[in-house]
């Protein structure tokens, strides 16, 4: 994987980075590239102040009564916990910080089709991030990140600022989402035509007709909620006819859809790290490609199996519990696909391929336990206990997760031009793999025990489950830290990287690292697709 | 200015630069259908729960002022669409003045609509847990005229930013921006009109008429 | 073999007809899963070891699925989805479907306690007593936010809406205590509204309810047992009384109707209090509950605005022995009332 050793290579003069330095440059950017990088700061903030709240649930755990705070604070740090890592995290994660650097260099453009609205959806981000953070500072929220009413509309905590600031955070997912389905449909180089996509684009593609459909309907219940909590009048006040059930939904509607979002990115960059890790085609393009758009159709549909004892009919249980298993179908393709492009490759292990591992493995235990869930009469057991919560967390922290730290692992040589520590990658991604089951799989035999969700108080038979979860999360912690660590080190002390250190045959890699300001020193024309490996021994080397 | 638009320096050429414009702003108007989707969906629940106080409240709405409304707007759809003509055959000043009617249609549209609020608060057809019209008590009354008002009152926030947009790309054609070669714009603001006239197209029957 | 897996995946006692079904349909389903994901994450690590990089110019086939075996990677895993979803919606819909035969309690969920009452018969906070053997029917609703009735054991669970009603059923197999939780996020005590189902033998069941029918409802039942160290005072109007001299309120409230710091407790239930600032109310449960959480909420004209909040100082239960205490506190003895069947409209559905 590293460059053939003994030869110096020479890390380029100009580059994106460098070229205005001024903190103005930077602010006022209309670089896709740089707007990407800021992304990248604001998110792993979002991930270490959502990490440090879940790391103290899990801490207040360790007891079955109050542990070191009360009950009000315990809701309150749930609640800022899910709101943080849904919002602040997992939607923009890979969208607009991979998304954003790497979609325009992809299809051989410049930019993206609308680059001031780009640097727009990042200080909406910012102002959408201060109001919450000040909610959060007047005490937070205690509702949980579904605001179910009447509760939301009713609780005396700061439900107002956080639905704003939530409500604001939705107008930068749509204009990404606009960003991007604009820039896939006008902007390709010549040759590139839509089977010779990159399959990271196609997943980004698919998000982004999610992200620019469902957080409409967001906007609108966030608001609804608000204006209720606020003035009083709302939709959703039984004491005026008004149905609770109405919030959720128009509440899942979005949030289903939305947990294609944070996943169908993360599927992209498997598809990407796989092809290079196994120097090998992706086995079945076509049908990766389409089923990047089954999610993001079928996914739509199948939002009620949030609600199968919410008081729903049968009908309406049955009718979203079919839907919710032709939309697991998809997603086996995808694992049949990554799993065969490894058979007959050429295969290196480093630290994107571990993490790869790691996602095939909770893409399947989550995604069939998500399939579990969906088998209505089991989900009655199931639901609103740790159960659930295992399930979600293996899918947006063991898959969604190992995707975006794959992403990071296996960009970081392109986009800053260096090479990280390949043995501490592996140190802490074995880490954060063995944490993450030693934290979550004790979540699902506490779901399975009865153990409900949101709990600050639990009857004691629960405790030596949780206490083994708090350990667990004690590596995941372990793990990030060191992650951070030697990537900080790599950006300043990290060896050259070289064009092309992995030997992909992706469209990025073509370009030098860090790329240039105007993304090529020629633009490309597309004579190949991006995962075709057969014939051709593209060795890695410099510039 | 210039008698070509002008070309962004990402972008190949013009027309891949106008159909990324046209293509962004069709994907920003599915948003705002989707939007108002939610309060469509909502409608239809509390329609089919509370169905008396529905047609009671319907019937109460003044179906006459809405009327009057609804012709405003249209009269606006037209003049925005006279402007893209305008703008397309280059004659700035008839541009320029088409958007002034479609702009004043607009706050036309929201006089008229404050004077129809502004009854609502006289005889206390007020949303929610102000709600004391004593005319309509039955099950269900509030929820109509909360529904009223949530709708209407989005939808009229929207003929306000459309008003903005109109008034802006008024002053742009009064200072001769627009041309043959440059009127792009001019249809993206026309588009965003037509959108505004078409959600109260649906709303005008779903709230006065049935 | 049902034992052993049960007890390798921590589920709990199966005390219900519909427990046992649930849970041969979950084994088959988790060990799939286990199964399924094990292998692909094992055939990950073997094609890693088998198929390794050896050189740096090494070529790797083009190699592209055939149609049949791409189809059966989307149909086997279809067929036993669409099994288990046959299977696991008839079971659901059994459990929406009650038996004609059904007994039915109906249940009031407020924050943060559980109410049940049957029709003609008795009350009781936080303990619902049911015969073994026979489907109940419970049909619930809530006073104030969505709660959910949860009994791990029943596996059976079911939202609590206000505005609405909404129904479950079960039929309890072994006489025991099993416990309730709310499983739905209600606010500040939403994991101490905890309740226990107390599964009797039939016979046992029925003279309970005579007993309880022949006016001796005064006694109600306490705070559950189950799990729980809590005191062993299974009258609720003696434990709301021993709290009420922990928490001090008799320092202000006196029981015998002479006026002091605060309101007297004698004859306070029901009655019309006029309030500071004009207005009245009337002193039910929710204005005297209202009253420990919220004091300064509404003042009793001629007191003081001095009394401290009890919010966060009391649990759900004891707030509710509390009220019962109150309740009891009467000058003239009134003769218990048989309870009658709550009066509902059903909503509308769509």
């Amino acid at each position: 994987m590293s460059p053939s050793e003994g030869v110096d290579i020479a890390f380029p003069a100009h580059h994106y980075l460098n070229e205005g330095t001024t903190v103005r440059s930077w602010l006022l950017t209309r670089d896709h590239k740089r707007i990407g990088v800021m992304f990248l700061v604001a998110v792993i903030l979002a991930l270490l102040l959502g990490g440090t709240f879940a790391l103290l649930l899990r801490f207040e755990h360790l007891t079955p009564g109050p542990t070191y705070v009360s009950a009000v604070t315990y809701n309150r740090l749930f609640t800022l916990h899910g709101v943080i890592m849904v919002w602040f995290f997992l939607i923009p994660a890979i969208p607009s910080v991979f998304g954003n650097f790497f979609i325009p260099i992809m299809i051989g453009a410049k930019d993206v089709a609308f680059p001031r609205l780009n640097l727009a959806s990042l200080y909406i981000y910012m102002f959408g991030a201060a109001l919450t953070t000040w909610a959060m500072i007047h005490g937070g929220a205690d509702t949980g990140w579904t605001f179910y009413t009447p509760y939301s509309t009713t609780t005396t905590t700061t439900v107002a600022p956080m639905l704003l600031g939530i409500f604001i955070l939705g107008f930068s997912t749509i204009v990404t989402g606009i960003n991007f389905i604009v820039t896939i449909h006008t902007m390709r180089g010549p040759g590139l035509s839509w089977m010779r996509l990159p399959l990271f684009v196609w997943a980004i593609y698919g998000t982004s007709i999610i992200q620019v459909l469902a957080t409409p309907v967001l906007g609108l219940v966030m608001l609804l909620v608000g204006v209720e909590h606020l003035f009083g009048f709302g939709l959703f006040d039984p004491a005026r006819g008004g149905d609770p059930i109405l919030f959720q939904h128009l509440f899942w509607f979005y949030s289903h859809p939305a947990v294609y979002i944070m996943i169908l990115p993360a599927m992209g960059v498997i598809s990407e790290t796989v092809a290079a890790a196994a120097r090998k085609n992706v086995f079945g393009y076509r049908a990766v490609a389409y089923s990047s758009l089954g999610i993001a159709f079928v996914g739509f549909f199948t939002w009620g199996h949030h609600m199968f004892v919410a008081g729903q009919g049968t009908f309406d249980a049955g009718a979203f519990g079919v839907l919710s298993m032709f939309v697991g179908i998809f997603t086996a393709i995808k694992v049949f696909t990554w799993v065969g492009t490894l058979y007959r490759g050429a295969i290196r292990f480093t630290t994107p391929f571990a993490y790869i591992c790691g996602f095939l493995f909770f893409l399947v235990f989550g995604g069939m336990t998500g399939i579990a869930v969906a088998t209505v009469s089991l989900d009655v057991h199931w639901h609103d206990t740790y159960f659930v919560v295992a399930h979600f967390h293996f899918i947006m922290v063991g898959a969604a997760m190992m995707g975006f730290l794959a992403a990071l692992h296996y960009w970081f040589p392109k986009m800053f031009g260096r090479t990280y520590h390949e043995g501490w990658g592996l140190v802490s991604a074995t880490l954060i793999i063995l944490g993450f089951n030693a934290t979550f799989i004790p979540q699902f035999l506490l779901g399975n025990m009865g153990m409900p969700r949101r709990y600050y108080d639990y009857p004691a038979r629960f405790q030596s489950l949780h206490v083994a979860s708090t350990a667990g999360s004690t590596l995941l912690f372990f793990g990030f830290m060191i992650i951070f660590i030697y990537l900080a080190l790599a950006l300043k002390y990290g060896r050259a990287a070289g064009r092309n250190p992995w030997g992909s045959r992706g469209f990025e890699w073509e370009t030098p690292s860090p790329p240039p300001l105007h993304n090529f020193e020629k633009l490309p024309v597309f004579t190949h697709g991006p995962h075709e490996y057969q014939g051709t021994a593209e060795v890695p080397h410099a510039a | 200015m210039q008698p070509e638009g002008h070309v962004q320096e990402h972008f190949a050429n013009i027309d891949v630069q106008r159909q990324a414009a046209r293509l962004g702003m069709w994907a920003f108007l599915g948003t705002e259908i989707l939007l108002f989707a939610g309060l469509f969906a909502a409608y239809a629940e509390y329609r089919a729960l509370f169905h008396e106080a529905f047609v009671l409240g319907a019937r109460h709405l003044d179906a006459r002022l809405a009327t009057v409304e609804t012709a405003v707007l249209i009269t606006g759809s037209f003049a925005v669409v006279m402007a893209h003509h305008y703008a397309k055959t280059s004659k700035a000043g008839m541009t320029c003045l088409s958007l002034v009617v479609a702009a004043a249609t607009g706050l036309a549209f929201l006089m008229l609509h404050g004077i129809e609020y502004w009854h609502h608060f006289e005889e206390g057809a007020l949303p929610g847990k102000y709600y004391s019209f004593p005319e309509i008590q039955t099950a269900g009354a509030s929820m109509f005229f909360t529904l009223y008002f949530l709708m209407t009152g989005l939808h009229s926030l929207h003929v306000m930013a459309g008003v903005g947009v109109l008034a802006w790309l008024a002053w742009r054609a009064s200072m001769g921006a627009f041309s043959h070669g440059n009127y792009n714009v001019v249809e993206m603001g026309g588009l965003y009109w037509h959108l505004v006239d078409l959600i109260w197209i649906f709303l005008f029957p779903l709230l006065y008429l049935v | 073999m049902n034992e052993l897996l049960r007890n390798v995946l921590f589920l709990p006692e199966q005390a219900s007809t519909f427990a046992r079904k649930v849970d041969s349909l979950h084994y088959f389903v988790i060990i799939t899963t286990m199964i399924a994901s094990t292998v692909v994450g094992l055939t990950a690590l073997a094609f890693f070891v088998r198929f390794r990089r050896r050189s740096e110019t090494q070529v790797t086939p083009l190699l592209n699925p055939p149609w049949w075996l791409e189809a059966m990677f989307v149909l086997v895993p279809l067929g036993f989805f669409l099994a288990w979803f046959a299977r696991g919606y008839s079971d659901f819909v059994e459990l929406k479907t009650p038996p004609k035969d059904s007994m039915d309690v109906y249940v009031q969920a407020k924050q943060w306690m559980w109410k049940f009452s049957y029709p003609d018969g008795p009350n009781a906070i936080g303990v619902l007593r049911v015969p073994a053997n026979r489907p109940v029917r419970l049909m619930m609703t809530s006073r104030d936010v969505i709660h959910s009735f949860f009994v791990p054991s029943f596996r059976v669970k079911q939202d609590v809406v206000p505005g609405r009603y909404t129904e479950t059923w079960f039929e309890a197999i072994e006489p025991g205590r099993y416990q309730i939780l709310c499983a739905e996020y209600c606010g500040t005590n939403h994991s101490l509204m905890r309740g226990e189902v107390i599964v009797l033998r039939p016979e046992e069941f029925d003279s309970w309810l005579a007993d309880q029918r022949r006016g001796r409802a005064l006694q109600q039942d306490g705070a559950p047992t189950t799990d729980e160290d809590v005191a062993s005072v299974a009258d609720l109007v003696r434990q709301g009384e021993k709290i009420a001299v922990q928490q001090g309120c008799l320092k202000c409230h006196s029981v015998d109707g002479s006026p002091h710091i605060g309101p007297t407790w004698l004859d306070l239930y029901l009655r019309r209090e006029q309030l500071e600032g004009g207005g009245t109310v009337v002193a039910d449960e929710g204005y005297l509950t209202e009253s420990m959480m919220d004091p300064r909420a509404k003042i009793v004209r001629g007191f003081n605005p001095v009394m401290p909040t009890f919010k966060g100082k009391l649990a759900g239960p004891e707030v509710a022995a509390i009220v019962e205490y109150v309740k009891s506190l009467r000058s003239v003895p009134v003769e218990q009332a048989r309870s009658r069947r709550p009066v509902y409209e059903p909503i509308r559905r769509r």
